[in-house]
């Protein structure tokens, strides 16, 4: 059997492992090296119910937490084995050396926001690049052994789908420009839809969408493209918005807007069960909220000063030295301004709870497939969804992999979307795919996409296009509000939408939730 | 502010390189790396003699100095392209070359595998379960926060792509399997660490002053030596 893995950060890796560790070789493909990966920038930790802080916590309490956060959008069958799986997850990661914070009673868990009990494990702020460290050597061992063949620099040229049947990939190695054509089963691992919104996001530059636009053009099915995780705490630097992790909350952060001369904590005056901590969506919609009354002022403001001394020293340093290097604040001293900044795609390539997508020999995991996460991701299921997603896609790859004929080479020349119409179709998006939505104002964002259709210079931005024009229509089909899609003309949530919104190349509808099973 | 920037380019790996100066006005807050987007989606952009300027290439990822993508040789000094401010530029003028120490691919990307195959040779994993303990941890962390940007190798008087030293690139990722081994269960890794590094080191430390995730260098060093050479496993 041949197995393709399309991106090398952590669901990629965690594909690969999975395959070496069974003994069954893949190929590793990604555009830069893993170090350059989206994970390592994920920071505030990664949740598993491993109940070491005396809460009684459970599987059942993180599946109940993940779905609610979700607002019920999620596959629960997929969620129930996501947060069964995470404890072995989390314990592999200690034994593959990751230096997570520990007491007496094991790995030290932390709030985060929409969760009741602690269950974060994490190290300082820097989550993300530990574990990718660890992972990356050990994929090194399979490497060596020739389980493991990296094609680094090289990029997703095409893939070769006849009767929704994948039977391969065509990749192109960014630096010579040469075209490899391999036959087999393809996991797509390659991150989430940065690329729509360039210079909006805390993502990375490489996170393109084009794998995405990709799949669309080729008849495979995307779901919720409309949840767009805006995060709370972000700031714009040269570039991009920069993210001030959920543990500074998770810490004992308190965000606040000055009314009437006075600081506000509107966070804990609402809720006072989670205060600061509820989820995402609702923060950044409060925000919002706020910030448009006439006895407040626009800015909302992180204040961090009540975090201990010792806190910031073992928990938080790295935070603290970002914030200074980037913004010239000291986050000990003083509140740090921040605004809510798109942050995860929930949506993406749609998948079943073992990671197939609509097309036979096609797989995606981590945040460019459709799972786990609903209408909003909780905090800490990032980490754990790429690793899970990637392992379980690993495993239903070795149940149905079947030898496949060898294909003809591709000659194809890799192209992409210029830097220019990028920057066109994210001032489109960024324009009107905001927290808040309406009809009018989405009509308009199609009308403006449609305008660009003439100036698409080639097939990829032709097919950024329609990855944008998607987007917008399964935002203009979601009447209702739920997560992260609040729509100020469909206030409310509405049971009947409790649907996935599917988008192919004909047509976007909604397709039921699996039922939950025993 | 009114920015004069010299870039080495080169159209491929086998072309000869050469030098474009363009004059741009930038904002002293911007960083190299949005400098040079700013450069590649402007309109109709030429050079001081009036040629077009077309795509610069380059790297990039986090753009918040944690993935290493966009190192390279700013006024004359290894950097990350997201850590550097334009208002640093001294009399309005801004150097940009590809990192030397490794083949050039096009303009400013540079081909740096060789840290990855060297990280293969040296055999850099557990094969064990990791030991951990209170010092461990402190060093895991730091070391694990290596970006593999290779300013470190950029500076080394010792390093070259083909040669047998394998620098701080190797040694500081090392380090963190190293700490979290123990005496009963040796590796390889220390033999091949003996080999590849330790012995080719003459300790100038410029890679400590250098590196931009700021990794105490020298602490790993010291702490790889006590474990691969002189047997002081951490407990």
């Amino acid at each position: 059997m041949s197995i393709m893995i399309i991106g090398a950060g952590l669901a990629g890796l965690s594909a690969a492992l999975t395959l070496a560790e069974q003994g069954t070789a893949c190929t590793l493909v990604s555009a830069q090296a893993s170090e350059r990966a989206q994970s390592v920038m994920a920071e505030g930790g990664i949740n598993a119910a491993l109940n070491t802080m005396g809460e009684d916590d459970s599987v059942a309490n993180h599946v109940a937490d993940t779905m609610r956060g979700g607002v019920f959008l999620a596959d629960p069958n997929a969620v129930r084995g996501l947060c069964a799986g995470a404890p072995a997850i989390v314990e592999k990661f200690y034994a593959l050396g990751v230096p997570f914070s520990t007491n007496q009673n094991g790995i030290i868990q932390r709030n985060f926001g929409g969760q009741k009990k602690k269950r974060t494990a994490f190290v300082k702020s820097s989550t993300g690049k530990m574990l990718m460290t660890a992972l990356i050597d050990e994929v090194r061992k399979y490497e060596v052994r020739g389980l493991v063949k990296r094609l680094p620099h090289h990029r997703l040229n095409t893939l070769h789908i006849e009767n929704n049947t994948c039977r391969g990939v065509t990749v192109t190695d960014t630096f010579s420009g040469q075209n490899i054509t391999l036959s087999g089963s393809v996991i797509l691992a390659c991150g989430g839809m940065s690329g729509l919104f360039e210079g909006l996001t805390t993502g990375t530059t490489q996170n393109t969408a084009e794998v995405a636009a990709l799949c669309l053009e080729q008849g495979v099915e995307l779901a919720n493209l409309e949840m767009i995780q805006y995060h709370p705490t972000t700031i714009g630097i040269s570039g991009k918005r920069l993210l001030i992790t959920e543990a500074a909350r998770g810490e004992g952060g308190r965000l606040f807007v000055n009314r009437s001369g006075k600081p506000w904590y509107f966070m804990e005056e609402k809720y006072p069960e989670l205060k600061n901590l509820m989820p995402r969506d609702v923060v950044s919609a409060e925000m919002v909220a706020v910030t448009a009354r006439d006895d407040c002022e626009k800015q909302v403001w992180l204040d961090m000063t009540g975090i201990k001394k010792k806190v910031w020293q073992s928990r938080l340093s790295d935070l603290r030295a970002q914030v200074m290097h980037y913004l010239a604040i000291d986050p000990q001293r003083q509140p740090v301004p921040v605004s809510p900044g798109i942050h995860y795609f929930m949506g993406g390539i749609r998948t079943d709870a073992a990671h197939r997508t609509s097309c036979k020999n096609l797989y995606a995991a981590g945040e460019c497939a459709c799972q786990y996460h609903g209408a909003n991701r909780l905090g800490g299921n990032s980490l754990l969804g790429a690793v899970y997603g990637g392992k379980t896609a690993a495993q239903t790859v070795l149940q149905e992999a079947q030898p496949i004929d060898p294909i003809a080479p591709c000659a194809d020349i890799y192209r992409e979307a210029s830097p220019r119409f990028r920057a066109a179709v994210s001032n489109i998006l960024g324009r009107y795919l905001k927290i808040l939505r309406c009809e009018s104002e989405l009509l308009q964002a199609q009308s403006e996409l449609n305008a660009l259709e003439p100036s698409a210079q080639n097939a990829a931005e032709a097919r950024l296009l329609r990855l944008a024009q998607a987007t917008v229509q399964c935002a203009l089909l979601r009447r209702e509000s739920r997560g992260a899609h609040r729509r100020t003309d469909y206030p409310d949530t509405d049971p009947a939408c409790q649907k996935q919104t599917v988008v192919n190349r004909t047509n976007v509808f909604y397709r039921d939730i699996p039922k939950e099973t025993e | 502010m009114k920015l004069l920037i010299e870039i080495l380019r080169q159209a491929d790996a086998v072309s000869a390189p050469y030098r474009q100066t363009i004059a741009f006005e930038a904002q002293p807050e911007d960083t190299v790396a949005t400098l040079l987007t700013e450069l590649n989606t402007a309109d109709g952009l030429c050079d001081t003699n009036g040629k077009p300027v077309g795509t610069i290439h380059w790297q990039c990822s986090c753009l918040q100095k944690k993935c290493g993508s966009c190192a390279m040789r700013i006024n004359g000094v290894p950097r990350l392209a997201c850590d550097v401010k334009l208002g640093e530029c001294k009399n309005g003028k801004l150097l940009l070359e590809p990192l030397r120490k490794f083949p050039t691919v096009r303009d400013l990307i540079v081909d740096r595998s060789v840290m990855m195959e060297n990280l293969k040779a040296i055999h850099n994993w557990l094969e064990q379960h990791a030991h951990h303990s209170q010092k461990a941890a402190d060093l895991s962390y730091d070391a694990s926060r290596c970006l593999q940007c290779g300013c470190c190798l950029e500076v080394c008087p010792n390093f070259c792509a083909d040669g047998s030293f394998y620098g701080a690139a190797a040694f500081v990722p090392v380090s963190r399997v190293l700490s979290q081994l123990t005496k009963d269960k040796p590796q390889e890794l220390s033999a091949l660490y003996k080999k590849n590094i330790y012995g080719g080191c003459s300790k100038s430390l410029s890679c400590h002053a250098i590196c931009p995730a700021e990794i105490d260098v020298e602490q790993k060093l010291a702490n790889s030596n006590a474990v691969a050479v002189w047997k002081r496993y951490f407990k």
